[in-house]
């Protein structure tokens, strides 16, 4: 049991929603972004989404593409990242960590050896362009190492892929709450539906994530999924407003899933 | 390629397979390609510019000959028949020297169809001729200003309007790179090029060429040109990457001479790239050829050895562009120059009894412009 199964247990017992917050590594620099990470869950993140930047995040909406910019610019790299992680693990040793990547910069850094070294400092890898078909390797060199290959799933997705998917699913699922980007617009009614429908296929966890942006749909989210995901909207904070007006979103967010048990 | 794309992918791949085996589907795509597009396109022996390089025959598969300048309206044909077999309303489309954008413009406008094109900024300016043919057929052309503003970036914004608007809408690829299915669907609508030059060139000399030479981007041309004749082993092929300022200047589009495999919108393949995985600007003097990945297939064809790849520089590009003008009466595609280029070498080595087919993919007016800052010396 890693740090992500003592977590997803642990707000099982509490009965409510997990707060997942998603930064992009190195965005501005190296130095800020290890600064925030330590803090984020000291400031109720229940679980912390490290995205590995790429000069072409095709899934990614405008704010979090800019995020990819800033950090290459800055020389942020794979081996920078793992390097990160070691220093967020000093500071805090307890919130469960997830890499969220696309394949090519781990395939040329070489996908075992980064499992290897990032053993023990994180949980799991989120490859955005690795879909089922092509996830067997990465499955079982990450589960090896008591890690997770977290799967996503979409509003396109149909019943029988949703099935396959979740017969060798574990951690958690990733839902993405829109056709779209990260950070594009949500449409809750349809958005509840679809939970409905994918959480009886489902015996692990899930979150939702792309377009969830401010305290209301949070709330509204609540209880109905069992992680949600802010990344667009802290990412966009932090590069505006800094560290302290992104712990600060990060308390308010969590501070309503505590409040809705 | 995301989640999100591969219920869409997967119904592509279906409805393919599905039409590729229905005679009618054929039946009509060949008489678009006959009363639309003037296909077949003419093999013509390029007597002078045989007698300049002093060598093998040169014949050139006119492409530039169809309907809209270039190869790219063959797999548009197809690809609409199957957007519109499938029911879809809306078309998208990446575009680097604009001649598939105007392609898939074209197809649109005969069929109907709502069509965006993505091209970057830098091709924008650079191809401004095929911009207000793309907007007179009806397409409404994005401008991608994001990294340097070439394929590479419009094909990903091509992409990320395909993930937001994946219900309605069409992706209608036009190169030989891309997610599965597309690098076998733009195949089998290509190589159309390589079965009529197969049936021209034993017409004409009674025997198969002995040498193939296209230019490769992402390669739909070279594969159209090439595929039919694969299983013929006496056959020499060469695919022309873009050298651009030299293969050791850093600024080229040589995917497989100088890049290293990864993974890049959807399908593994020969990248530009650095050490750390982030993918790499391209440059070439031709918009059609400033991509820093390749089509799988010539990945394999490479590693098999069935192909040999070689690289041509925006100089040599830009002479040929002159030579054949001059020669033939012929402007060629900025991209097609590489090929010429690199034909006019090889007739060079070769006996006059032997044969060249080189695949002339598109026509040059569009780069007019381009070339004459080149010569200027004004760097684009």
């Amino acid at each position: 049991m890693n740090r992500l199964d003592q977590k997803l247990r642990e707000l099982k017992q509490e009965k409510r929603s997990g707060l997942v917050c998603y930064f992009t590594a190195g965005d501005p620099g190296f130095v800020e972004s290890s600064n925030l990470f330590s803090q984020l869950g000291q400031a109720g993140a229940d679980i912390i989404e490290i995205g590995i930047p790429f000069s072409d995040p095709v899934a990614d909406g405008e704010i979090i593409q800019a995020a990819h910019i800033r950090a290459l610019s800055a020389g942020q790299t794979v081996n920078k990242t793992i390097e990160l992680v070691k220093e967020i693990r000093l500071k805090d040793n307890k919130t469960p960590i997830v890499f969220m990547t696309y394949l090519n910069p781990i395939l040329q850094y070489g996908f075992e050896k980064l499992v290897c070294e990032t053993e023990n400092l994180i949980e799991g890898i989120l490859i955005l362009d690795a879909p089922l078909e092509y996830q067997d390797h990465f499955k079982l060199i990450l589960n090896a190492k008591n890690m997770h290959l977290i799967s996503m799933t979409a509003p396109t997705t149909p019943v029988e892929r949703l099935e396959q998917i979740s017969a060798s699913a574990t951690g958690f699922l990733y839902h993405v709450a829109e056709n779209g980007l990260t950070g594009g617009n949500l449409n809750l009614p349809n958005l509840e539906k679809k939970i409905a429908e994918i959480k009886p296929i489902f015996n692990i966890p899930i979150a939702i994530g792309f377009g969830i942006k401010n305290e209301s749909h949070v709330k509204a989210l609540a209880n109905k999924a069992d992680l949600i995901v802010v990344g667009s909207a802290l990412v966009d904070t932090f590069f505006k407003k800094g560290v302290n007006a992104t712990l600060e979103k990060v308390r308010a967010f969590s501070q309503v899933l505590k409040q809705t048990k | 390629m995301p989640e999100s794309l591969m219920p869409a992918l997967q119904d592509l791949e279906r409805e393919f397979n599905i039409i590729r085996n229905k005679a009618e589907f054929w039946t009509e795509y060949r008489h678009i390609l006959t009363d639309f597009v003037g296909r077949p396109s003419p093999l013509f022996y390029a007597k002078n510019l045989t007698m300049y390089a002093g060598g093998a025959k040169i014949y050139l598969k006119r492409e530039d000959l169809n309907h809209t300048g270039a190869h790219k309206i063959n797999n548009c044909v197809g690809q609409i028949l199957l957007a519109k077999l499938m029911g879809k309303t809306r078309i998208i489309a990446e575009t680097g020297a604009g001649q598939h954008g105007v392609a898939t413009a074209t197809v649109c406008a005969l069929f109907k169809l709502k069509c965006t094109i993505y091209m970057g900024e830098t091709d924008v300016h650079r191809q401004q001729m095929n911009v207000d043919r793309m907007k007179l057929l009806g397409a409404e052309v994005k401008s991608v200003q994001k990294g340097r503003g070439t394929l590479k970036d419009a094909m990903n914004e091509a992409l990320r309007d395909w993930i937001s608007n994946v219900d309605t809408t069409y992706y209608l690829l036009g190169t030989g790179a891309g997610p599965h299915p597309y690098p076998t669907i733009v195949r089998e609508f290509q190589k159309i090029i390589g079965i009529e030059a197969k049936n021209q060139i034993l017409l004409k000399e009674n025997k198969l060429p002995d040498a193939l030479v296209a230019c490769v981007g992402g390669g739909s041309n070279a594969l159209g040109l090439m595929h039919p004749f694969l299983q013929d082993t006496n056959i020499k092929m060469f695919g022309v990457e873009a050298g651009g300022k030299g293969t050791n200047s850093g600024e080229h589009a040589a995917s497989i001479s100088k890049g290293k495999v990864g993974v890049l919108h959807g399908n593994l393949t020969y990248l530009l790239q650095d050490l750390d995985g982030q993918i790499l600007d391209g440059h070439s003097i031709s918009a059609g050829l400033d991509y820093p990945g390749v089509g799988p297939e010539h990945g394999i064809l490479f590693e098999t050895g069935r192909v040999t790849y070689v690289t041509v520089n925006d100089k040599d590009a830009v002479n040929a562009f002159q030579i054949l003008s001059q020669q033939e009466g012929i402007i060629p595609a900025l991209e097609s120059a590489h090929a010429i280029a690199y034909a006019i070498k090889l007739a060079k080595e070769m006996q006059p009894e032997q044969t060249i087919i080189v695949n002339l993919s598109g026509r040059g007016d569009k780069d007019l412009n381009t070339v004459k800052k080149y010569l200027a010396g004004v760097t684009e």
